[in-house]
């Protein structure tokens, strides 16, 4: 390969060039109280090796014992998923050895999973409108996490060349699930954006069905993107495998680095490597791991201290009654009941607003105030402190109350911002915050008449051109009214007492 | 029942038992005689890995003090037992008879422990036993073999031969093993003792240190069909910990061994299992037993179990399996042996020293079969095809039950064998269990007990019962019934005959 070749070609040119197919391995944290297989707490955070005991360390002569409730949520995931639900399945088990894993082997499941063959409908925005991609679903199937490994000296920050390697086991045990799509085929220039609205709209389900609360950033939904490219008509490409990428902005920056090195590649005449690759968040490419061409023998085998699941129509029956309406179902309602286009629920979706809207609408705020406050202000205020808008401490109910005073005259909407404003900085609820800033509008019309007048008396010559019929002149005294109030004045109210000292009619 | 002036460490447990609750006797007493007796003989014997003296005194005390209170004391309250050292037992060394293990004390107690301490039976110590129960003679131990006290040039078979040697030198009166495919049924065999092998999932395999997880299962052992029995209903029943266990009530064992009679019943001899391969004088006390239980009423028939002679092959495959994955956690990270841990090495460069110093021989080859045998590309021809072998032996023994109550055998082709004899001959060793591996393939219950010693070399030979899973009673009503008539016989016990050590 002659050192003058592109490492890359851009993305839209390699999708001219090049249909892409791509895969994805979604690992999920199930929210469950206790792990996978022992009854050790799942409480993410707590001092290294507090959460374990014999089972979750692999102790000699310990044995494991199904989570019920991991097994529940499965089915639940499964069934939202379209997926056919087994009649009788097994765990199996993955021996490697690994420090950060306690037995040096893993407890998965391996030919037989609990849930298969489902798809997940996902819309993402094209030129000509939103456009519905099905992504079909492989399988979905529980097991436990490992330990966490952390590395100590050594320029890697890997296992290889630390001067040590600390491994905290509350990690290990705590279930998970994956769930792998089929290869998706045909999303051409929009592979990018289908692989992360299919995870977006994954992450959206667990959190409607109260399985996970996917918390990205505590690792708690972790994806492997697999990428093939081919020659329109040719068969599929070899595909590199990325894992680590931890976030929906990096499944997008996965999949189109992987577009675009994989073209320049093929482009070149070389070839794709079947590997495992590492993406790195912070410069948002990957870089090559172990090639996947000596892959590891796992030798599995069918775990032999656990019996075989076999969940009965009953109760499979029970669990499809707990599921709750659907994401894609939900926004549907939605769109038609607040009357607005998919577009506008995209922008509201996207904030991770729904439910908040949702909720200030039930609270008695109208759609379109309740829109405007979470993907507006409150959002920029959120995305500033880089928390989820959820986490803001600003409550359906706040909202409420504000737009009441807002629609009495009470406040303005310039005052309302300053009510989150004081209620974010943690100063109270929003009659506490009114009162301590003092933020009421001044309505009082003795003293509003004299900040009118000493404002007349300022700009005379403004004053003139009222008196004379040029009412639009009125906009500058109104204007230096509401700075000398520090904007607690009513701006209407304000123009009409104006107009009324003038004798003017407006025109 | 006369036990004061006896020596205590000849009574039956159920004796023991009698003379503590009466007063006659105190466990302290009790259990001080047992360690008096493993201070005199187990310098030859070596049947114990660990005596925890203070422990067993205390458990002991503690027992008198209830006694002394008025508290209702269990069947076998005070009575002393021998562990066999694959069971956890909370800050007391498990070694499994292995290096890797050397300094172990696990932080919580096994199923089997607990209930045996909720049954203040008192626990004297652990016994030795072929390394992770890998072995039929007790040769693997990386502690040094244990002596059959039958003649101390023997060995006293494996993996439990601690165990039961324990029993025939009257270290102890009970003692707990554990059996994957014959290693407790087989060295009650060659020691003149009686050990049973529950229906798998029978007794709960919480804190067993696991060798083959689809085919281990804890048993109790003694000098009795009695004392079996009693032992037997302290430890079964289902635990949740365990999935494997079985939550249905635990067979009527001890009434079964009251009843001890056979009249009315079918008793199958195995074909497979008999004729060829078998040494004369145990053919010879195998057919003298079932004319016993023919007398005693019993109808005896022939039952053909055609699979049975894929059985050792499909055991030496899915054995070595799951003990490859099983001892996998012996790697030096987290607890027991670490080599090489000096800086130099790399994380899998001490994992590799320390699997490679710390298991012996036979550990290491079984850890290979079993690696191989689920390597891709191999899985179906070897772990899979041994699966159906495994369905069918079950359906063997299912049909064979359809027609017979138990099913018997001699227990091993030989009585006793010289140490060292078969040591560097896997296969002769594996030979062994050729009739006690059908049983945990299928997870039915076995028992072994003595009926007579082989007269061309003066050495015990065992009888196996054989039957249908959680019918174990039907063991006991058959051993109780052969066991007292050849007491009625003999006039005695035939482990009063083993020599004095
Ligand atoms: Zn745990």
């Amino acid at each position: 390969m002659s050192t003058a070749m592109p490492e890359t070609i851009p993305y839209d040119e390699a999708l001219n060039l090049f249909e892409p197919v791509f895969g994805l391995e979604v690992h999920v944290e199930m929210g469950t109280n206790s792990k996978m297989f022992c009854p050790c707490p799942t409480a993410f955070g707590g001092e290294p090796n507090t959460q374990v005991c014999p089972v979750c360390l692999g102790l000699p002569g310990s044995m494991p014992v199904v989570n019920r409730t991991a097994v529940e949520s499965t089915i639940r995931i499964g069934l939202a998923l379209n997926c056919t639900i087994a009649e009788w399945c097994r765990f199996a088990r993955k021996n490697y050895f690994y420090p950060d894993m306690p037995k040096d082997y893993q407890i998965s499941q391996y030919d037989e999973p609990l849930c298969s063959n489902g798809y997940l409908d996902v819309t993402v925005a094209t030129a000509e409108g939103p456009k519905v991609v099905r992504v079909e679903i492989e399988r979905v199937h529980m097991e436990e996490d490992t330990g966490k490994l952390t590395h100590t000296g050594g320029a890697t920050g890997r296992i290889h060349g630390a001067d040590y390697s600390l491994v905290d086991y509350n990690r290990a045990g705590i279930p998970l699930i994956e769930i792998v799509t089929k290869p998706v085929a045909g999303a051409g220039h929009l592979v990018a954006d289908v692989a992360k609205a299919y995870v977006a709209e994954l992450r959206d389900l667990m959190r409607a069905l109260e399985v996970s609360d996917v918390r990205m950033e505590e690792g708690s939904l972790r994806c492997d993107v697999n990428l093939s490219l081919n020659k329109p008509g040719s068969p599929m490409g070899t595909r590199s495998e990325t894992k680590n990428v931890n976030s929906l902005r990096s499944v997008e920056r996965a999949v189109r680095s992987e577009v675009e090195r994989q073209s320049a590649l093929l482009t070149a005449g070389g070839r794709v490597v079947q590997e495992t690759r590492h993406f790195h968040e912070d410069i948002g490419r990957s870089t090559s791991g172990r090639s996947k061409e000596q892959a590891e023998d796992y030798r599995y085998f069918p775990e032999p201290d656990l019996v075989p699941i076999a969940p009965s129509p009953a109760w499979i029956d029970e669990l499809r009654a707990t599921l709750p309406e659907l994401p894609s179902a939900k926004r549907s309602r939605l769109e038609a009941k607040w009357g607005i286009t998919p577009f506008e629920l995209a922008t509201v979706v996207n904030a991770g607003a729904l439910d908040l809207v949702e909720e200030t609408i039930a609270a008695g705020v109208e759609s379109a105030a309740a829109r405007k406050w979470w993907t507006g202000e409150l959002l920029r205020t959120a995305n500033d402190q880089g928390i989820e808008l959820a986490d803001l401490p600003v409550t359906p109910a706040q909202i409420a109350r504000v737009e009441a005073l807002v629609a009495d005259g009470s406040l303005n909407d310039k005052l309302a911002r300053q009510v989150f404003e004081g209620i974010i900085a943690g100063e109270g609820d929003v009659d506490e915050v009114i009162a301590s800033r003092g933020l009421a509008v001044v309505s009082d019309d003795t003293s509003l008449l004299a900040a009118i007048d000493e404002a007349l008396l300022a700009q005379p010559d403004v004053a003139d051109k009222i008196r004379s019929g040029k009412v639009q002149a009125a906009g500058a005294i109104v204007g230096a009214v509401m700075k000398s109030t520090r904007g607690q004045a009513d701006a209407a109210k304000v123009r009409a007492l104006l107009l009324d000292r003038l004798g003017v009619t407006e025109a | 029942m006369a036990v004061m002036g006896a020596d205590l460490t000849r009574q039956t447990a159920v004796v023991l038992a009698e003379a503590i609750r009466t007063g006659e006797a105190t466990a302290v007493g009790v259990t001080q005689a047992h360690l008096d007796r493993i201070d005199s003989v187990d310098e030859r014997v070596h049947a114990f890995l660990h005596v925890d003296t203070e422990a067993a005194l205390d458990a002991a005390r503690n027992v008198d003090a209830k006694r002394s209170a008025g508290e209702a004391l269990g069947p076998l309250a005070g009575v002393p037992l021998a562990l066999k050292d694959i069971l956890t037992m909370r800050g007391v060394p498990t070694t499994c008879g292995s290096r890797m293990l050397e300094n172990w004390r696990p932080p919580y107690d096994s199923s089997v422990v607990e209930r045996l301490r909720a049954a203040d039976i008192v626990i004297l110590g652990k016994t030795n036993m072929d390394e992770f129960a890998m072995g039929s003679s007790t040769e693997h131990s990386a502690y040094g073999p244990t002596r059959n006290p039958w003649d101390l040039e023997r060995i006293p078979g494996g993996s439990g031969g601690g165990s039961a040697a324990a029993l025939a030198a009257f270290e102890a009166p009970l003692a707990i093993g554990t059996d994957t495919g014959g290693s407790i049924r087989q060295p009650a065999a060659v020691t003149g003792t009686v050990g049973v092998k529950p229906t798998y999932g029978g007794v709960p395999r919480y804190g067993l240190v696991a060798l083959a997880s689809s085919l281990d299962q804890a048993g109790p052992c003694a000098r009795t069909v009695m004392d079996t029995a009693l032992l037997h209903s302290v430890i079964a029943g289902y635990d949740p910990r365990d999935s494997t266990s079985i939550n249905a009530p635990v067979p009527d064992v001890v009434a079964a061994a009251g009843k001890a009679d056979v009249r009315g019943m079918r008793i199958g001899i195995v074909t497979e299992l008999n004729g060829e391969g078998y040494q004369a004088g145990v053919a010879q006390r195998f057919r003298e037993s079932l004319a016993i239980l023919e007398h005693l009423g019993a109808e005896i028939v022939e039952v053909g179990c055609p699979s049975f002679e894929y059985a050792l092959g499909a055991y030496y495959l899915i054995l070595p399996s799951e003990a490859s994955s099983n001892l996998a956690r012996f790697d030096g990270m987290r607890y027991g042996l670490r080599v090489g841990d000096d800086g130099t090495h790399s994380v899998e460069q001490v994992m590799s020293l320390t699997r490679e110093a710390g298991f012996g021989a036979e550990v290491k080859r079984r850890i290979m079969l079993g690696t191989y045998a689920l390597s891709s590309g191999y899985y179906d021809a070897y772990y899979g095809s041994a699966q159906k072998v495994r369905t069918l032996i079950m359906r063997d023994f299912a049909s064979a039950f359809e027609s017979v109550d138990v099913l018997v055998s001699p227990t091993a082709p030989t009585t006793a064998f010289k140490i060292g004899e078969k040591v560097d001959d896997p296969l002769a060793m594996y030979l062994n269990d050729i009739a006690t591996i059908p049983v945990n393939l299928a997870g039915n219950a076995a028992m072994s007990l003595p009926v007579g010693l082989a007269p061309e070399d003066g050495l015990p030979v065992g009888f196996q019962i054989m039957a249908p899973p959680m019918a174990d009673d039907r063991l006991y009503l058959v051993g109780a019934a052969l066991e007292s008539a050849l007491h009625d016989k003999w006039g005695h016990l035939l482990i009063e005959e083993v020599p004095a050590l």
